[in-house]
């Protein structure tokens, strides 16, 4: 017998140490993975289902990632493109830790500013910080307010 | 008022406000009994835009004050000329100077900078950004002319570049008054700066507008900013709205006699030469008021001497 769950399973196999991020929005898997710096050339294992059917999202992405444990400081960027998101830590098979992103109050060297006349832009020796706002961020240092595509400005 | 750096008028609460109006009142009434109290004292000028009016007002206001100033000089003849970073300028300069004037091209770059330095810091415009020392000495001559409460205030012309316009519009938010911006379409007032004022506790009372006929006899204050024609990535596009924001006697045949026009200068053609000489212009007024105001703010600053109270 087959249900939606053992597709589920057939789909993404069980990874033995690692990152399990579940509940991303249909489409974000792979910002998800820019926003760690994971781009497979250190060789990392990952696995990624995308437009999976979900109960809770209708359509969702999953990130599998072995041998990593994500940081607080890695979720709380992710919570920007992926607020739905449930972070599962894998030890040995088992899920040992599970947890929902939570929003930062400010982000620091992870998005850069779209506006070209923000002084984060040039040579300076400053990262970029954005606030957090309830629905985008804003650049700490000119103002610039963003809400949609924040995933475009993922320093790569 | 204690604070390390003056970066943008959103920082200053009211009380901040009347105090360095009143200070510069003061100043302006008898401005011997300070003439002696910063001497020995310097002050930074790093102007990597060029600048008149706002230079000059904070050179006059520091040797007014009995100090002197060390100026980084043109781009052309500095260091930033090979390359050199707006943060280590800074850090440079601050080994030189009690305190620090900057204006820059980029926005952010004041904030920025003031993360690199302990001495005081004042930020004398960053790009489209802020012009708070402007701010203090429009309002300085708002209070003069019309006074602060119970305003309704024009601002009329480049608002989306216009950084004077930015930094009075927030500080004004702490005065209740009604803000009504007047410009064309493509240059209305940054969508984060309407945002800001919406924030605002209670909310701000602001309206936009495309042309000036239906505000106009509501009006205490008209500011007016140049229209910059630079900014246009088409000719046509500027003529279209540039000669819709010009003033002279016709414009404000309908306006209240007690109305105060303003503009932070330089005046391109936006102000008819012919209001000059009336009773409504105190744009030149304004930029007088800038030397007062401007040592009342580096008083205060110098006086704190970097040190925050929070």
């Amino acid at each position: 017998m087959s249900n939606g769950a053992d597709d589920h399973k057939l789909r993404v196999s069980k990874i033995h140490n690692g990152t399990v991020i579940d509940h991303v929005h249909g489409g974000q898997a792979l910002n998800v993975l820019a926003i760690l710096g994971i781009d497979g050339s250190e060789g990392e294992e990952v696995s990624v289902g995308m437009n999976v059917p979900s109960d809770r999202l209708a359509r969702k992405d999953i990130v599998k990632v072995e041998g990593r444990e994500l940081s607080q400081d890695e979720v709380d960027v992710l919570s920007l493109i992926a607020p739905d998101a449930t972070i599962n830590i894998v030890r040995e098979y088992e899920v040992v830790e599970k947890s929902r992103v939570d929003r930062p109050d400010v982000v620091e060297g992870v998005l850069s500013c779209p506006n070209p006349g923000c002084i984060t832009t040039g040579d300076e020796p400053v990262d970029s910080r954005f606030e957090v706002l309830s629905d985008g961020v804003r650049c700490s240092y000119c103002g610039t307010i963003v809400r949609e595509e924040i995933a475009s400005l993922i320093e790569t | 008022m204690r604070h390390d750096h003056l970066i943008t008028s959103k920082q200053l609460s009211r009380e901040d406000v009347e105090l360095v109006l009143d200070r510069a009142a003061e100043i302006d009434a008898d401005p011997e009994r300070v003439a002696d109290r910063h001497a020995g004292r310097l002050l930074g000028l790093l102007f990597f835009e060029p600048s008149t009016r706002t230079k000059m007002s904070f050179e006059t206001a520091m040797k007014r004050l009995g100090g002197d100033v060390v100026d980084m000089g043109s781009i052309e003849s500095s260091s930033v000329k090979k390359g050199e970073t707006l943060a280590d300028t800074v850090r440079v300069i601050e080994g030189y100077a009690d305190a620090l004037v900057l204006r820059h091209p980029q926005q952010g770059a004041a904030k920025m900078a003031s993360e690199y330095v302990d001495v005081p810091l004042v930020n004398a415009g960053d790009g489209a950004g802020h012009h708070p020392s402007q701010t203090m000495l429009d309002l300085y001559t708002i209070r003069e002319n019309a006074g602060l409460e119970d305003l309704t205030i024009g601002i009329m012309g480049d608002l989306k570049y216009g950084r004077t316009v930015h930094s009075l519009a927030y500080a004004l938010s702490n005065f209740d008054a009604r803000q009504h911006f007047i410009s064309p379409e493509s240059l209305q007032l940054p969508r984060e700066v309407v945002y800001d004022l919406h924030q605002q506790q209670g909310g701000t009372q602001i309206r936009e507008h495309d042309s000036i006929e239906e505000v106009l006899p509501s009006l205490d204050v008209l500011y007016v900013t140049r229209i910059q024609r630079e900014r246009f990535p088409d000719e046509n596009e500027y003529q279209q709205v540039a000669g819709e924001y010009q003033i002279d006697a016709k414009t404000l045949e309908d306006a209240s006699d007690d109305l105060t026009v303003m503009h932070p200068l330089p005046r391109v053609d936006e102000i008819a030469p012919e209001i000059d000489d009336t009773d409504y212009a105190a744009y030149f007024e304004q930029a007088h008021n800038g030397v007062p105001v401007r040592m009342a703010l580096l008083d205060m600053l110098l006086e704190s001497g970097g040190e925050n109270d929070e």
